[in-house]
């Protein structure tokens, strides 16, 4: 294996979870509700991803977890929210101190044991091939939904009359009801789809990037999908290459540390969110276009009597 | 009316009672840097906690706030502690040092601790522990293990703590191999399972075939595992995520300390210090020696026990920095002060040091 093709699948590894993550909150603002929750839906399927693959000693059925648990938890803010509209930014962050907090206490018999790690695809003969034959064909398989997900979210939002109605309801929700479009039901579904896609993004973190369990162990990779949303403008492609681009940049300087470059290290530190920012504000400078793709009703509570 | 005043009188009677007794028991804080779980430093801190309730039982009443920040919210910690009755508290990281010394102007009645740093008060006392003297066993046993001649070594931030260690473990490793080399990665934080992974992995890519960390999470040792190379764990004995990885790890055992310092509280003894414990106090100690052949464990042992009896100092002369200048002269050994301040490499580290 070269050394560039192994920096490219730790990159591949590193952007994953941001991507999936990023891709359901996407789904989620795009529908006009701001979930500030990531965080917290991420490490509550990390926990439970961990916590189901130990005890069955199956990976898969940890990722299913993790999957239920992000969307189980995504619900809580949904009810809240939708239901009771309550304040988005507010609730969304209480969910993320909640599930910082409640993955702590039902993790905690599993700090410590060792991990399932889920196993990358092998195919005789592709997966050998020279240079790219490990990051095409040999990568874990989180790898390869994050990427179908991408194309799903991208044919979804602006191929199919769902994906529409989605869009409307979070530009304007008053005439979107008006036309007899159920918004509070579309939006529970895209909360869900978006905590499911926080859920297995941290079931990649605790059973495929490091396969264990400790507390806190998103360590704000939330936070940094929530911005990509934003920086992205709201659209698939620009999260892919944003998530991609932050990960890259991320080991890059890792590798440049190693090597002794003489950069100081809290400069490279800081380089992955600066050059994340600084390129997708660059490729969103067109204001038209910026403002065309941006959720209007974003945060906005409904309430359908009003 | 006589039954209900009774009762009433009982009542609070108990409730005085109770509230002596509640006075009679110390309050103990503490403020850590990352959760109890994280099997590295915190957990050894809430294992020193854990000793000090064990010890002196009902004497004492321990709470702990964690994954504090080092920076404006540390000081706001710090005060809900000593707002909330605590009479010692520990603060378990060099970052907290400056809010440390502001809260105790405001309470000079209670007494601080502050882990690793060097500002101390008539109410703040400051207890560190040697690390480096592990981290120089370390070296050797790297400078013997390795087939390569580089070791990568993942750092946290570049404080003098840190430095410390690095300087030891190369000379350490230069005592058995002059020209051995290690390779070092900021993470820029304690406590970032992921961003551990990736640096190990980008060592283990530029061809480094030991690990050693000064960052807090498992997750380095995982990928030594994983890729079938050695490594040394950090803070507290890591073997379980690497039983044919581990060659050995630095366990920082704070519970004796801990248990001290609380008694002098209680007999109002406490005064504040600035001490500097190793491995002969006891505070560092060595997971056992494994995955290694017998004759590098024998030297393993031979060195530290060098150090246990004081027969070895890591930090004798002739050093040079890395510079080329002169450091130490033959013989001449560095003094606390220096080495609680290092903020250079010595001759042979493969690093700009961040400054």
């Amino acid at each position: 294996m070269t050394m560039f093709e192994a920096i490219l699948l730790t990159v591949a590894t590193a952007a994953t979870p941001l991507l999936i993550a990023a891709l359901g909150e996407l789904v989620v603002e795009r529908s006009g509700v701001l979930n500030l929750g990531v965080e917290g839906m991420m490490v509550m399927g990390a926990v439970a991803g961990f916590a189901v693959a130990q005890t069955t000693g199956s990976a898969w059925l940890g990722m299913f977890a993790a999957i239920l648990a992000g969307a189980a938890f995504s619900l809580l803010f949904g009810f809240l929210t939708l239901t009771l509209v309550t304040n988005q930014v507010a609730t969304g962050l209480a969910l993320t101190l909640l599930g910082l907090g409640a993955s702590a206490m039902i993790g905690e018999s599993f700090v410590g044991l060792p991990g399932v790690k889920m196993a990358s695809l092998y195919i005789p003969g592709l997966s050998d091939l020279p240079y790219a034959g490990k990051f095409l064909f040999g990568q874990d398989p989180i790898f390869y939904i994050s990427i179908l997900l991408t194309i799903g979210v991208v044919w979804f939002l602006f191929k199919t009359r769902a994906g529409l109605t989605l869009r409307a309801v979070g530009d304007n929700h008053i005439s979107a009801h008006a036309l007899g479009v159920p918004v509070v039901r579309i939006r529970y579904l895209a909360v869900l789809f978006g905590g499911a896609c926080a859920g297995l993004a941290g079931g990649q973190l605790s059973l495929v990037y490091v396969p264990q369990w400790v507390e806190n162990m998103t360590a704000g990779r939330g936070w940094i999908a929530l911005a990509l949303v934003v920086f992205a403008s709201w659209r698939p492609w620009r999260i892919l290459a944003g998530a991609y681009l932050f990960g890259a940049v991320s080991i890059g300087q890792l590798h440049a540390q190693a090597l002794g470059i003489g950069i100081p290290s809290q400069f490279m530190s800081s380089l992955p969110y600066l050059a994340t920012i600084v390129v997708l504000v660059l490729i969103s400078r067109n204001k038209r276009l910026t403002l065309m793709n941006t959720p209007a009703s974003l945060g906005k509570p409904f309430v359908p009597d009003r | 009316m006589k039954k209900l005043i009774m009762a009433l009188t009982i009542a609070a009677s108990f409730a005085v009672a109770g509230a002596a007794h509640a006075q009679e028991k110390l309050k103990v804080g503490f403020i850590y840097i990352g959760p109890p779980g994280d099997f590295g430093w915190t957990y050894q801190h809430d294992q020193g906690r854990k000793e000090l309730e064990k010890a002196l039982g009902d004497k004492v009443e321990t709470t702990f706030l964690e994954n504090v920040p080092e920076g404006a919210d540390a000081e706001r910690s710090i005060e809900r502690l000593a707002r909330a009755g605590n009479k010692l508290i520990f603060t378990t990281s060099f970052g907290y040092m400056d809010a440390t010394i502001k809260v105790a102007q405001k309470f000079p009645d209670v007494k601080f601790e502050h882990a690793t740093g060097y500002k101390t008060a008539d109410n703040v006392a400051v207890y560190n522990s040697r690390f480096y003297e592990g981290r120089y066993v370390q070296g050797v046993i790297a400078a013997k293990m390795s087939k390569t001649g580089v070791a990568g070594y993942i750092g946290s931030f570049p404080i003098p703590e840190v430095v410390e260690g690095i300087n030891a473990f190369m000379l350490g490793a230069q005592s058995v191999n002059p020209n051995f080399k290690i390779k070092v990665i900021w993470a820029n934080s304690w406590f970032d399972p992921a961003k551990e992974a990736d640096a190990a992995k980008a060592l283990v890519d530029q061809g480094v075939d030991i690990i050693t960390q000064h960052t807090d999470s498992t997750a380095p040792m995982q990928v030594a595992a994983e890729r079938k190379i050695k490594a040394f764990g950090q803070a507290s004995d890591m073997i379980k995520f690497g039983p044919e990885t581990q060659l050995t790890s630095i366990v920082d055992n704070w519970g004796p300390y801990y248990i001290e310092r609380a008694k002098a509280v209680l007999d109002g003894s406490w005064k504040s210090h600035n001490v500097f414990e190793g491995m002969h106090e006891g505070l560092v100690v060595m997971a056992p020696y494994t995955n290694m052949p017998d004759d590098v464990k024998k030297l393993a042992e031979e060195t530290q026990a060098k150090i246990t009896s004081g027969e070895l100092k890591p930090f004798t002369g002739p050093i040079k920095k890395q510079d080329g200048s002169d450091w130490l002269k033959a013989g001449e050994t560095a003094d606390d002060k220096t080495i609680l301040s290092m903020n250079f490499y010595v001759a042979g580290v493969d690093d700009k040091l961040p400054q």
